[in-house]
């Protein structure tokens, strides 16, 4: 037996034995039998989700066209579902996704588009990342795990996108969502809203965008809504130079 | 002969007090006590495994939520909220910020201390602090009929 596994039964056995030394005594001297049932009552708990596909990837399209600057609708819902929250003026507060607006200077064309984690296929924050924290699910879903997370803050030096923050202070029981954990000296982001994802349903922000300008799905399924628009219409990545092939992919980006 | 007679006299006597001593206080029972709620049924493993391993099982169930999206059912962290939860004088659940938090009952009695509550809720889902917590198709447990239905085109 190794170290971390040790022999579960013949253990819990040997300490309760010890424990009851005393009452085996009783049970020498007045024999009697006590039974102890160790019945598990199953019925009644939902399934466990998962585990997820590997064979799909999740994506995103948004389409700049349809974003309205000043409509934050998105970020709002991922504030809700995530319990985030930017304070006023604060340039270190946690951020997963803001509105970007942009402005051609020399033809004065204006666009505004939501910017968050762009789930890369090959994403610079895993590969700086010391702990193995920074991590990409096999369905392409790029997430930090806060339990072995030490707050170093490298991935947020690699990511060209800027999507990741560290939460300086300590969340309040209250802001706690119990589907997304976050908490004081670790590194943050979109989880591309990985808990509704793996319990089959769409990110919050998708969700919230009443213009149709965000559309959510399997980039991999050639079937998906998703697949047959990038197949169709132009679309691009954001600074697609750099390789990163990110999962979120915007269409009429010029 | 004297100190054969004392040595046994001295045996007897400590198989009596054991005796005495196991059957004043429940024969076994260190540490201190969590009053369960046993209406919703047995414990996930038989009780002496859960005191020496629950924190195995927990960080199995965390790396295959991590890594694999293994989510709800009985073995989660948030499953062990339904029963073991307790309530304070006012009626609401307690957080960990209670020594009488059912979690931290144990804990302090070990001087270990679980980082857990830093980032989870530490109370009941249906009792965390969100306002959006009471908001409809907010469950961990929800159908994936949703998502397809989404994915082949119709409204979310």
């Amino acid at each position: 037996m190794s170290q971390g596994t040790p022999d579960k039964d013949h253990d819990a056995a040997r300490r309760a034995f010890l424990r009851n030394a005393a009452a085996a005594t009783v049970i020498t001297l007045a024999p009697g039998v006590t039974l102890l049932t160790m019945g598990r009552a199953e019925a009644g708990i939902a399934k466990p989700s998962g585990p997820l596909d590997p064979k799909k990837r999740w994506g995103m399209l948004i389409d700049t066209t349809k974003c309205a600057s000043g409509c934050d609708k998105c970020v709002a819902a991922c504030k809700k579902e995530n319990g985030w929250e930017a304070r006023e003026g604060s340039p270190t507060d946690p951020q997963w996704i803001r509105k970007v607006d942009v402005k051609d200077p020399g033809t004065g064309f204006e666009m505004s588009l939501p910017v968050m984690c762009q789930h890369c296929e090959h994403p610079p924050c895993v590969d700086v990342c010391p702990t193995g924290a920074s991590m990409k699910r096999a369905d392409g879903i790029v997430l930090v795990n806060r339990h072995i997370c030490i707050g170093c803050r490298y991935c947020m030096m690699a990511c060209p996108y800027k999507a990741r923050s560290f939460e300086h202070h300590e969340v309040e029981e209250s802001d706690k969502a119990p589907w997304a954990p976050r908490g004081q000296g670790t590194v943050e982001a979109c989880t591309m809203c990985v808990h509704r994802v793996d319990t089959g349903r769409i990110p919050a922000c998708v969700e919230a965008c009443d213009k149709g300008a965000m559309l959510f799905g399997d980039l991999n399924d050639a079937n998906s809504d998703i697949a047959k628009r990038l197949a169709e219409y132009p679309s691009a990545q954001i600074r697609a130079d750099l390789g990163t092939n990110p999962g979120v992919r915007y269409a009429q980006l010029p | 002969m004297t100190f054969r007679l004392i040595r046994l006299v001295a045996v007897l006597a400590l198989a009596l007090g054991g005796v005495l001593g196991s059957a004043a206080g429940q024969a076994g029972e260190i540490g201190p006590k969590i009053a369960i709620d046993k209406s919703k049924g047995q414990c996930v493993r038989p009780r002496d495994e859960m005191r020496r391993t629950h924190m195995q099982l927990l960080k199995h169930r965390r790396d295959e939520t991590m890594y694999r999206g293994v989510r709800g059912g009985k073995v989660s962290l948030r499953a062990c909220m339904e029963c073991h939860a307790v309530k304070g004088e006012d009626g609401k659940f307690l957080t960990v910020k209670s020594p009488k938090h059912f979690c931290r009952v144990c804990h302090d009695y070990a001087a270990v201390k679980p980082d857990c509550w830093d980032c989870h809720v530490s109370v009941p889902d249906a009792a965390a602090g969100q306002a959006m917590l009471k908001l409809p198709g907010h469950s961990m447990h929800a159908e994936a009929s949703g998502l397809v239905k989404y994915l082949q085109g119709g409204k979310k």
